[in-house]
């Protein structure tokens, strides 16, 4: 059975059909055509789906899209403002940081909720906001070192 | 979009046109030629390498692929050096079938060293042509004139000149060149044009920007999973509990509950297609199937190395690498004072990509398919897809864009095939995405092993013979490329017949000894067809395992006569710039001269250093790992990796740093996680808790990279040299820390702590 879905993303309200226990993941993907949020795993194993929901990072693959009708999501390309990117997205953008890419979406999405709340992390910090992010081409100096220029900008 | 085009079709026009091409799904993601104005693509026209732009700068065009590293960025540096352009003014088209001569997409590390030569020497001809024109042109002689940013000049009156675009700015070089006869890797084309000296060299040797970063990072790059075409479907597939069993009957109203979704059934393919993709994951998950009663195909996974050690030889092969007769092998060890031998075990592995394969199939039965696939080498893809469809393969364009991640032959290729069959039975576009337990469970496997070292020495402790022999299962058991059916998971599944490889490697270094033996036995799979255990190409194929062995063993022997690995191992590396290398990383990592394994440890936590040194294809790399292992859990971290790296001259160091890095750092993570589970039934490890990978809790502090740039040396490629030392570096670390020989991987904290009680 599907019912009438309501969701705000990237400063964008939207209203469509969809079966209410479907993930967020697919209406922002196939509903809404919104495709930063990549499948990886189904199973928040591994990040790459990752939006933010009220300024916190969660796994929209395992997130029921009926459960967002009063929140503010936001995706990667919701982070670019009048065409300037976020000062996270430039920080991964001048270190080279993807390889692939595909991954790309998790870690920038929780660096910019990291950097929220914990403007200068440790190293520490670091290494526990990112648990459980995947990056298969192990593009991990790479990403501490954009981390640590964007806490820095 | 012209769709109706295809590759090899003979179209003449006025001239190029450089417009925005829009592919349907995708937005405009490059600007590239008008396709319906170009020559058609034969490798004995330089117009199918390289064309230059109206606005003057070059376009080349790419038939391997960048999977990351930026080697289209080196590409165009070298395109650019002999052109005298900056790098910025030259394009790099590359993925599309249509568009660029299949030089072999990614493969083997020889995106530079194969590829990109092709693509240079296609520039100097172009330069050669262009100055030619130029001279014509401005009735001076072609000795007089010198090339600045695209600019041809007179040396001795600079108001006389002209640029690149004025002289062919929007048409095609109708010129020919000498083609070998060869496609894939080992294309190659010799021209008259003389190259640059290197010492000339203004844009080789620095580090250029890659293209693809800023898309990535700010969502506006599309991959293969984003293509979206008008009436597509949505596929999953459905695969058997037990590995080898086929439906029998599928009960259609278990599915009813969900709208518009179809059954793809052919032999022992089934698949779901649904026009709303959650719908077709859905369908999928809930389908009822009785499938045949097939007896578990694989034993107890603690039988593998017992099943490998005790198999007939499908195969053989290597060689007496300095020694005609085995007799006198057999003689040396014979004479020998002494003989060391040792056996290490290496497990299946999983290309694990961050994301499940996808790939987009439109199969038009009279016109053109085409197919969108995140696979390192599309043209093969193409060639494969077309096999399944019964089509020839001038009707299927094959169209690359970023996958999940790619390191070898993978599960892409696979979903080609997959979306191929979908496509056909159902009539329309289908996109197919696999789960992750497909993705980590059933893409192709780097094979299992065994690996035994022995070493005969004399009295003074010096190596006489030597003999390293693996036994595993197949290193191509499904081809490194998806061009046959049979090669592919979903045509195994409709029935096409698979002929493996039947091959395996040696290991890779300048150890001269009087007598060195390097041989192999392949076992056969434990399922011929349908396995998920089918075993293939991943990143640096056997590097890793046949290093591990090799490298370790080196050690082993050092410390059984007393002598410091590294001191050990320059009195037998025989090549000049390996004994460069080797010491350049002992000087950088500060390397603490040893007899033993040093133990040093502080509380609970050791700490050690080792080495590990190979070679690849004339690229070189040592890597001094320093670990800290705690003595408690087992746990082992990363610490510092130092890495000197030597791949003949340097296109762009900053990029080759990063490259070496997500190698090092990649092979870290099979040395310490990577292990394919499996009962008697299937794969288990199917997602990432069952397969971990590295995270970056677990990332060294510092990976430092020496770089030895070689100006006057062929570049020889740097997509997986650093690999291969990087697994041995870790356990000669482990046993310094420790003194724990571990001679089975991975190194997981339950091999460490069986290993220290």
């Amino acid at each position: 059975m599907t019912k009438r879905i309501a969701l705000n993303v990237d400063g964008k309200s939207h209203t469509f059909e969809a079966d209410p226990d479907m993930p967020l993941l697919y209406a922002l993907r196939d509903d809404l055509g919104l495709n930063n949020p990549k499948f990886g795993c189904g199973k928040a194993q591994c990040g790459a789906c990752t939006v933010l929901v009220d300024g916190q990072p969660i796994r929209s693959c395992v997130t029921p899209v009926d459960s967002l009708a009063t929140s503010k999501i936001t995706t990667l390309a919701g982070l670019v403002q009048n065409g300037k990117p976020h000062k996270v997205q430039e920080a991964f953008i001048t270190e080279q940081v993807p390889q692939c890419g595909y991954c790309m979406n998790g870690w920038v999405m929780t660096t910019v909720a990291l950097l929220d709340k914990t403007p200068k992390p440790t190293d520490a910090q670091i290494e526990e906001a990112f648990a459980g992010l995947k990056c298969r081409c192990a593009t991990h100096m790479s990403i501490v070192r954009a981390v640590k220029r964007a806490s820095a900008a | 979009m012209n769709h109706q085009i295809n590759r090899r079709q003979a179209l003449f026009g006025a001239g190029a046109l450089t417009v925005t091409v829009l592919m349907p799904g995708v937005t405009a993601r490059a600007q590239t030629i008008g396709l319906d104005k170009r020559p058609p693509l034969d490798a004995r026209k330089l117009a199918s390498y390289i064309s230059i732009d109206q606005n003057g700068g070059a376009t080349a065009y790419y038939g391997k692929m960048d999977m990351g590293q930026g080697t289209d960025t080196g590409v165009a540096q070298m395109v650019a050096e002999e052109l005298d352009l900056p790098a910025e003014r030259v394009s790099i088209v590359m993925g599309d079938t249509a568009l660029t001569l299949n030089q072999g997409g990614a493969s083997s590390s020889n995106g530079i060293s194969a590829g990109g030569v092709t693509l240079r020497n296609a520039a100097a001809e172009a330069r050669r042509l262009l100055v030619q024109l130029a001279a014509q042109r401005l009735g001076v002689a072609e000795g007089d004139l010198k090339v600045e940013n695209g600019v041809i000049i007179a040396i001795n009156d600079s108001a006389k000149k002209v640029s690149y675009g004025e002289l062919i700015g929007g048409r095609w070089f109708d010129a020919e060149v000498e083609w070998n006869g060869e496609k894939g890797n080992t294309l190659a084309i010799k021209t008259i044009a003389k190259l640059k000296d290197p010492k000339d060299y203004k844009v080789i040797g620095t580090s250029a920007p890659r293209r693809d970063v800023a898309g990535k990072i700010n969502g506006t790059q599309d991959f293969v999973s984003d293509v979206r075409l008008p009436g597509m479907l949505h596929g999953r597939m459905v695969l058997p509990p037990v590995a080898g069993a086929s439906p029998v009957s599928v009960d259609e109203s278990s599915i009813k509950s969900i709208p518009g979704v179809q059954i793809v059934r052919e032999k022992a393919f089934l698949a779901v297609v649904a026009p709303k993709e959650w719908d077709a994951v859905k369908a999928a998950d809930i389908l009822k199937v009785t499938w045949s009663d097939v007896k578990p195909p694989f034993p107890e996974q603690k039988e593998l190395y017992n099943h490998i050690r005790a198999a007939k030889p499908v195969a053989s092969g290597g060689a007496n690498t300095n020694i005609k007769e085995p007799e006198k092998v057999d003689a040396a060890f014979k004479a020998a004072d002494r003989i060391i031998e040792a056996t290490y075990e290496w497990p299946f592995q999983s290309h694990a990509s961050m994301g499940p394969a996808c790939s987009v199939v439109d199969y038009q039965p009279n016109g053109v398919t085409r197919v969108w696939t995140g696979s390192q080498k599309p043209h093969y893809t193409a060639d494969g897809v077309a096999a399944i469809l019964g089509l020839k393969p001038d009707q299927v364009r094959g169209i690359w864009l970023p996958g999940p991640g790619s390191y070898g032959r993978n599960d892409a290729g696979d979903a080609a095939a997959a979306a191929a069959v979908m496509s056909k039975a159902v009539g329309k576009p289908v996109r197919f995405q696999s789960m992750r337990n497909e993705g980590t469970g059933w893409d192709p496997k780097a094979p299992a092993s065994v690996h035994t070292v022995r070493a005969g020495l004399d009295k003074e402790g010096k190596i006489v013979a030597w003999h390293f022999h693996s036994k595993g299962f197949d290193r191509l058991d499904v081809n490194s490329n998806e061009s046959f059916p049979g090669h592919t998971l979903a045509g195994q599944l409709i029935g096409a017949p698979l002929k493996p490889g039947h091959t395996y490697g040696t290991p890779s270094e300048s150890y001269r000894f009087p007598v060195k033996q390097q041989t192999w036995d392949v076992v056969a799979p434990f399922l011929a067809s349908m396995s998920p255990l089918r075993t293939s190409h991943l990143r640096d194929p056997l590097g890793p395992e046949i290093h591990f062995a090799n490298e370790s063993f080196m050690d082993e022997v050092a410390f059984a006569t007393k002598t410091d690995p590294i001191e050990f191992r320059l009195r037998y590396v025989s090549d000049a710039r390996d004994q460069e290398l080797i010491k350049a990383a002992a000087e950088k990592a500060g390397w603490q001269k040893r007899t033993a394994a040093r133990r040093v440890q502080t509380g609970d936590l050791a700490t050690g250093q080792g080495i590990g040194y190979s070679t690849r294809a004339g690229t070189r790399v040592a890597v001094i790992a320093e670990v800290e292992v705690n003595m408690k859990t087992g746990r082992v971290r990363g610490k510092r990796f130092v890495v000197s790296h030597d791949c003949g001259i340097i296109i762009n160091p900053q990029l080759l740093t990063q490259t070496i890095e997500g190698n090092i750092l990649q092979a870290f993570s099979r040395s310490l996680f990577e292990e394919v589970k499996f009962d008697t039934r299937n794969v288990t490890s199917v997602d990432w808790e069952g397969y971990p990978i590295l995270e970056i809790g677990d990332a060294p502090a510092t990976v430092e990279v020496v770089l030895l740039n070689r100006p006057n040396q062929r570049p020889t490629g740097a997509g997986e040299g650093a690999m291969r030392p990087v697994v041995a570096a870790v356990a000669n670390a482990i046993y310094d820390a420790t003194g724990v020989r571990l001679r089975q991987g991975p190194f997981t904290p339950d091999r460490l702590r069986a290993g220290l009680a």
